[in-house]
């Protein structure tokens, strides 16, 4: 079948509980071979369990898992040396040197002892971490443990690297390395299957993401599909006067208006053309915003929309149907 | 890539990484390996002479301390693997809280591999302990009168009780929530030499106790071992020890494996 053979990551109705809580509750995912693939939701919405099926740490309670061509309950083996995993905790031994560890790494995926040093060299050079190789990463940094973790999930040269919230905890300038070294690794050919709380990681990132909530997944698509679903990006403008909010709610006839508080919410996507188009709106009615703030999609919002729930009931109006 | 997984290539890669560990964190070992060490000294120069006394009769011609020292010196011996064993618990339970297995799991290995390193790397640091403890034993008046035989018997003995105390102490470190549990709980295997023939005969007990010493695993262990290197005849003593060490090691062995296979990420 060629859906199977093009999709590196295949996932059909997968069922997960844990005792009476159901955790994942019939799922399904089709990653592209050479594409990144994110995983979108909040604390316990299922991600780290989803992961952990697909990498074969905890077996499913029903349906059809293929990992680039193996189905994990025929051939998990087949599958295991086809993948590579940083998960949210660093799995690095704490007692042996940087290099050691790569080295570990390389001799259990048999490598022979040469290969498995240039590997490892290339590696520390790779990820900047040549003059920590004789340290133990106990003493590393955040930043350098989660690099030391990543070189070694890279070590055999998996097709596909599943990464569970690998920004998690990391400073900004760590997070945009890591997103570099993700970028590059799908720009080799790799897949990428990762989770992430953060809309703006997935945005940075994925070529697809699926929004994943309470065991279900509630959207998938491009990241500007997504965003379009969104209906928290919105410019809201204070005006001194009733008169002023009237004669600017005159220009933006999508545009919220609340008389009490004087304000208007026009949507819009957050970047600087939509601003601008704001302020010329008013500018062409000469009318002075009290104030004026921007405020940009999140998570929260996606959630509001697509789940319903009801959080900030006065900000969440009705939207298009998902799918 | 071949679809075999290779278990003797894996294990020894693991037993690689456990004995790096070990030598990494040597002050483990040396406290391990230092408290037998002092338990024999203390018993040999402290409590040896009157308890020597007290063993009712000249045995091989010796008396006092010196006949209490060949009397201690099993009792000793298993207490140095009862000792090394906390240090297998300890790695263990450190390995399933670090991550690090979760990562071996993930990867086609052999899954019995990321075990059998730690047991052939505690069996290596149990002899480490044996060595050391009969060096001391001797340097302080330990006179075995056994040939040839008596000594290979003994040493398999010991490998056989180390195997039994090791697998036990691997499945109470799969066991254990936490490092701090793992380090108490195999201190059970620690007490139970004192509650055996080890240090006193058991007849000098009192009737409940001496039921109970005379019938848990170490005192036929260490009457054994005892007869195997004072040179007297085993008798159906060596059989029993040896059962209890066979179904200690397959029942430690086949917990592990229950425990292992079912250990969540």
């Amino acid at each position: 079948m060629s859906a199977i053979r093009s999709d590196a990551v295949s996932v059909i109705g997968l069922r997960k509980s844990f005792g009476a809580e159901v955790v994942l509750d019939g799922i399904d995912l089709a990653v592209p071979a050479g594409s990144i693939f994110a995983l979108l939701g909040p604390n316990g919405a299922g991600k780290t369990t989803t992961v952990h099926i697909l990498t074969t740490l905890l077996p499913a309670d029903g349906g059809t898992v293929t990992i680039a061509g193996h189905d994990l309950a025929d051939e998990p083996d087949a599958a295991r040396r086809a993948i590579g995993v940083t998960g949210q905790f660093s799995a690095v031994d704490n007692l042996l040197t940087g290099e050691e560890n790569l080295i570990l790494m390389a001799d259990l995926l048999h490598l022979d002892r040469a290969e498995g040093r240039r590997r490892a060299a290339e590696l520390l050079e790779r990820f900047d971490l040549v003059d920590a190789a004789n340290r133990a990463p106990a003493g590393y940094s955040g930043g350098m443990r989660r690099k030391l973790d990543l070189a070694m999930t890279l070590i055999g040269d998996p097709q596909v690297i599943f990464l569970d919230e690998p920004t998690t905890g990391l400073d900004p300038r760590t997070r945009r390395m890591m997103w570099e070294a993700i970028r590059g690794l799908a720009a080799s050919g790799v897949t990428i299957f990762l989770t992430t709380q953060y809309l703006e990681e997935a945005d940075e990132l994925a070529d697809r993401i699926a929004l994943l909530d309470q065991g279900r997944i509630v959207a998938e698509g491009t990241a500007t599909e997504l965003k379009r679903m969104i209906p928290g990006g919105h410019i809201s403008v204070r005006f001194a006067t009733p008169v002023a909010l009237d004669a600017a709610a005159g220009v933006f006839t999508r545009a919220q208006r609340d008389d009490e508080a004087l304000t208007l919410q026009i949507p819009a996507d957050g970047g600087v053309g939509s601003l601008r188009a704001v302020l010329d709106g008013l500018d062409a009615v000469r009318v002075q915003p009290d104030e004026l703030t921007v405020h940009s999609p999140d998570l929260d919002d996606v959630f509001l929309s697509l789940t319903g729930r009801p959080r900030a009931a006065s900000e969440a109006p009705a939207k298009e149907p998902v799918r | 890539m071949t679809t075999m997984t290779h278990p003797l290539r894996d294990s020894r890669t693991m037993l690689r990484r456990n004995v790096r560990r070990m030598l990494r964190y040597p002050s483990l070992t040396v406290m391990l390996v230092g408290m037998p060490v002092v338990f024999l000294l203390l018993f040999v120069f402290v409590f040896g002479g009157t308890l020597g006394s007290g063993l009712g009769g000249p045995a091989a011609g010796l008396t006092g301390r010196a006949a209490y020292a060949n009397y201690v010196v099993p009792g000793i011996l298993l207490m140095t693997i009862a000792g090394a064993v906390q240090g297998t618990a300890i790695s263990v339970a450190m390995d399933m809280t670090e991550g690090i297995v979760a990562r071996f799991r993930t990867m086609s290995i052999s899954r019995a591999s990321v075990l059998t390193g730690h047991v052939i790397g505690s069996l290596i640091q149990v002899f480490v302990g044996l060595v050391t403890v009969t060096a001391v034993a001797l340097a302080v008046g330990f006179r075995p009168d056994a040939g040839i035989g008596g000594w290979l018997g003994a040493i398999g003995l010991l490998i056989l009780a180390g195997l039994a105390m090791i697998w036990l102490a691997v499945a109470l470190g799969l066991k254990a929530k936490s490092v701090e549990t793992a380090s108490n709980t195999p201190m059970i295997l620690l007490l139970l030499p004192f509650l055996s023939s080890g240090f006193v005969p058991t007849d000098s007990m009192p009737t409940a106790l001496r039921w109970f010493a005379e019938y848990q695993p170490f005192t036929p262990v260490i009457e054994t071992l005892r007869a195997l290197l004072s040179g007297t005849p085993v008798g159906t003593t060596g059989l029993v020890a040896v059962v209890w060490c066979v179904v200690i090691a397959g029942a430690g062995y086949l917990w592990s494996r229950r425990l292992y296979e079912r250990t969540g990420p």
